[in-house]
């Protein structure tokens, strides 16, 4: 089976930051995303866990995206502006995958 | 020796005694959680049930200048507190502007569950109360988080304040489900409340202490796991800005002609600290600031010191002026 070179980014964010987050990578031109929720977890700050909760305060969440090659450095870029100043992770890995047009919207307009 | 009778009924009621099993079970690290889900399907319940008493009572009343005169004072409080918090934030601890910024947010914002616990002790004393009081809360849960912003950006710390800021503070899931079930109860009066009665007001109570178990169990972990984050000073501002706040509702509340059950609640308000609409908006434009200490500082202290000594007093102090 062929395969293609991608980039999947991960962002994990704090909750109430969701919406500019995903506003941000509209506009940069990402491909498409995918939002999961985080249930608990350890840091800086020590542990923490969503168990309970009634505010977003305290919530984060995480955003999955796959893209091309091409377009992974201005994506990283957006994301990194809205999680820069608050708790967050962002990062990059190396993938395959089988159907590359499905993560280059441009390939799709032309 | 009225006021000790008082305070020992409502450390003995389900509601107190529940928040304590959740506490105990969170400090002792037993494993018993409510799931986030839930958490809020308790929370959202509780508004709706609110909102629309609130609205139905003042369908009940009808409109007075009272009503509005309650709002702008609630609206002008609320403002103002942050100021008075963040004076005493600097006087009694060595937090930084920034984390004293939103503690101050946190302080003129309201807790609506502890309100939602002094219309139960009102109840349980018979004491009637203004229905208007929902809306006038509702009223409280915003202009503190700007003042509090604005506190922070003329001290050089903070973001500007944006549109979108702005329409995440003024429209919160709190507010707009507080005053869209105020409105309901208002329009349909108490021909609709009786349609809904046995969903609304019966199983009120034991909704809100499983609710109350789980405010325990966030309480307890929170205190558990920011040991040390919070200083003596904060200790004591946790417990004396609820007195102080409380004071200033009490004295606004008389001077408003509310009636003694209004009173109490208007001090309640007045007393107590947010910890569902402000944490999420300091996260958003206060991100520098520790959201340990004014989470711990606002749930871990003085909520469960308004629960169990704040109530009490706060209700004997409003009939001694109320009579």
């Amino acid at each position: 089976m062929r395969t293609h070179a991608a980039k999947r980014i991960e962002i994990i964010i704090e909750a109430p930051l969701l919406r500019r987050l995903t506003r941000l990578l509209d506009e940069a031109g990402a491909p498409g995303y995918t939002v999961l929720p985080v249930l608990a977890g350890s840091g800086v700050s020590g542990p923490w866990t969503r168990d309970g909760q009634v505010s977003a305060a305290g919530g984060m969440c995480t955003v999955i995206m796959v893209t091309t090659p091409e377009k992974a450095e201005a994506l990283m870029q957006a994301a990194f502006e809205i999680v820069e100043p608050h708790i967050g992770i962002v990062s990059m890995t190396d993938c395959e995958v089988l159907r590359p047009e499905l993560f280059d919207r441009s390939a799709g307009e032309s | 020796m009225e006021f000790f009778a008082l305070a020992g009924q409502n450390l003995l009621s389900p509601i107190v005694l529940s928040f304590v099993l959740g506490f105990a079970a969170a400090l002792a690290r037993s494993d018993l959680t409510i799931p986030e889900a839930v958490a809020k399907g308790l929370s959202i319940y509780l508004l709706f049930a609110i909102g629309i008493k609130g609205g139905v009572g003042v369908a009940e009343s009808g409109l007075s200048p009272l009503v509005i005169s309650s709002l702008v004072a609630g609206f002008v409080l609320s403002a103002a507190f942050p100021f008075l918090a963040f004076a005493l934030l600097r006087v009694l601890s060595r937090l930084s502007v920034t984390d004293a910024a939103a503690v101050a947010g946190h302080y003129g914002s309201i807790s609506i569950v502890t309100f939602v616990a002094m219309t139960s002790v009102l109840d349980g004393q018979g004491v009637p109360f203004e229905g208007h009081m929902v809306a006038v809360a509702a009223v409280m849960e915003a202009p503190a988080i700007l003042s509090a912003l604005f506190i922070a950006s003329t001290r050089g710390a903070g973001r500007k304040i944006s549109g979108e800021l702005l329409h995440e503070v003024m429209l919160n899931s709190s507010i707009v489900l507080l005053v869209g079930s105020f409105i309901i109860g208002w329009v349909t009066g108490p021909a609709g409340l009786e349609r809904i009665e046995a969903f609304v007001v019966s199983p009120f109570q034991g909704v809100l202490c499983l609710f109350l178990l789980d405010m325990g169990l966030l309480a307890g972990r929170g205190i558990r796991e920011s040991r040390g984050t919070l200083s003596g000073g904060l200790v004591i501002f946790g417990c004396v800005m609820p007195l102080v706040g409380g004071a200033i509702g009490l004295g606004t509340g008389w001077l408003l002609g509310l009636s003694t059950g209004g009173i109490a609640l208007l001090t309640t308000l007045c007393a107590s600290a947010s910890y569902i609409a402000v944490p999420a908006a300091m996260r958003v434009a206060l991100p520098e600031a520790n959201p340990s200490v004014y989470l711990t500082l606002s749930l871990g202290i003085t909520f469960p010191f308004n629960l169990t000594a704040g109530l009490a007093i706060y209700f004997a102090l409003a009939r001694m002026i109320g009579g």
